[in-house]
């Protein structure tokens, strides 16, 4: 077992927190392993809509840790996947109904039967953030390639140092190759030169992970999506294995064709 | 030897210091003469100072006292005493009445290769955004300064490595404090009571040191 408590967080909102915790817990879980993902956002709650289990909430979080239900009533097992729970937020009470101890009891009463506890943290820097890291054992800063929220980026990894949960992983997520090779776009190199933090994945843009998030269906479900290839390939990256990124060349487009022959020819 | 004990001679870094106690002085000055003439060969050409301690002695007494001295061969350079009038008297006579001061004729100067340096503080990190030192000594980082970090100094303020975020040198007014950079492009910088922003940079990043030149920030190539 490696039992490995996750947190994914950004500082900035809108990022990709809730979709990456989402496709990384199903790659896991899709591999075999026991997965449950938390839903941190209390009063904001979007994991369950992500995973399509929004329907099937009875307890949630703030139930379990005001004792009103018992942490496996709370746990949603997935329509698709039978080693994949997800706990959610309440909807109706807001951050201050849990505390960093609850969250780090709670926790620990998950990681004697689960492989992988995925924490999905909400924007910000307050309450819920601190709530959110506090039993983590990795956390994981997603980012885009914007500036504003690299700046955000940079002061999370900076409150993750303090904390002591440092260093933390980068995900760079919806990273457009061709905008990069305009240079209209940072590029992971830009990225990486002011956070200075190990790399774990590259998310290109991708329409169908909108589509899947609508549809509740994580993107890695899907074999042909790039996107999803590149959330499969943080997962096997966080199970210790070692997975090249991604070409960052498209792949549409005469050019992008030819190297993919010339580069498949070459193997 | 109970004759001795009214007179002690002991070698300093000034000469040969002679200590007379508080008794009579024409006792004490009899044992200081039967002393130096017992031991004239060791003490010979010796630079004397004398401490008389409580003593009033005259200046005449002072004076046939250096004279008798200077017949045994010994210059009487200083008397040391706590008594206003003796001090005065010696002074008179051209005699220091301090031993802490330099001997004239001996200054040479020595190089004090030892400095001191100034306070600083030394930050070995990433400062990231939200970060903040302050500090009235310099200011050193190894590492990066990302935008959003603030570094305020009352002297100079020193990174080795990226410097993007805000930065005041000589907080308190110093306008020879200086800021300098592997790659000088912070959000602002401010040195004393100016402030400049960054202007668009052409080219590599390159070491460059800031300072305040006919009252305006000036940027130019750090080297050695």
């Amino acid at each position: 077992m490696i039992n490995k408590v996750i947190t994914i967080t950004s500082g900035k909102g809108g990022v990709g927190k809730t979709t990456a915790t989402a496709n990384i817990a199903t790659a896991l879980a899709v591999e075999g392993a026991r997965v449950v993902c938390i839903d941190a956002d209390i009063g904001l709650r979007n994991l369950d809509v992500v995973l399509g289990l929004e329907n099937r909430i009875v307890y949630d979080l703030v139930d379990v840790v005001e004792g009103r239900c018992r942490l496996r009533q709370a746990m949603i097992r997935d329509k698709r996947l039978p080693n994949l729970f997800l706990i959610p937020a309440a909807q109706t009470r807001d951050k201050t109904a849990v505390s960093p101890s609850d969250m780090i009891r709670l926790v620990e009463e998950l990681r004697e039967e689960s492989e992988w506890v995925l924490i999905d943290s909400p924007a910000g820097i307050e309450r819920g953030f601190r709530n959110a890291i506090a039993p983590a054992d990795v956390v994981i800063v997603i980012t885009n390639p914007e500036i504003s929220a690299v700046r955000d980026a940079d002061r999370i990894i900076g409150l993750i140092e303090a904390e002591e949960k440092g260093p933390a992983k980068l995900v760079l997520n919806r990273l457009k190759p061709e905008m990069v090779k305009r240079e209209d776009m940072l590029s992971p190199d830009d990225v990486l030169e002011l956070l200075a933090v190990e790399l774990i994945g590259i998310v290109p843009e991708d329409e169908n992970v909108i589509l899947s998030t609508n549809r509740g269906t994580p993107i890695v479900l899907d074999g042909k999506s790039q996107a999803g290839q590149a959330f499969r390939n943080i997962a096997s990256r966080l199970e210790g294995q070692e997975v090249p990124f991604i070409s960052l060349e498209s792949s549409n487009g005469f050019f992008g064709r030819i190297s993919r022959l010339m580069r498949s020819g070459a193997d | 030897m109970e004759e001795h004990a009214k007179v002690k001679i002991k070698g300093i870094r000034e000469g040969l210091l002679i200590t007379i106690r508080d008794d009579d002085w024409s006792d004490a000055k009899t044992a200081l003469q039967e002393q130096i003439k017992e031991q004239s060969d060791f003490l010979k050409g010796g630079r004397l100072i004398l401490d008389v301690g409580n003593h009033n002695i005259r200046a005449a007494e002072l004076g046939q006292l250096r004279d008798m001295l200077s017949n045994d061969g010994l210059a009487l350079w200083a008397v040391l005493s706590n008594s206003h009038v003796t001090q005065q008297n010696a002074q008179l006579l051209g005699l220091a009445t301090r031993i802490n001061k330099p001997i004239p004729e001996r200054t040479s100067h020595t190089i004090d290769t030892a400095l001191n340096g100034e306070e600083a503080v030394l930050v070995r990190r990433t400062l990231r955004s939200g970060f903040s030192i302050k500090n009235s000594g310099h200011v050193i980082v190894i590492g990066d300064v990302n935008p959003g970090c603030e570094i305020v100094s009352g002297g100079d303020i020193v990174v080795w490595g990226h410097l993007r975020g805000m930065v005041h040198a000589g907080a308190e007014g110093n306008q020879d404090a200086i800021v300098c950079a592997m790659d000088l492009a912070p959000t602002q910088l401010r040195i004393a009571d100016h402030i400049a922003t960054t202007p668009k940079r052409r080219g590599k990043p390159q070491p460059e040191m800031a300072c305040i030149i006919d009252g305006q920030v000036v940027a130019m190539p750090w080297k050695p």
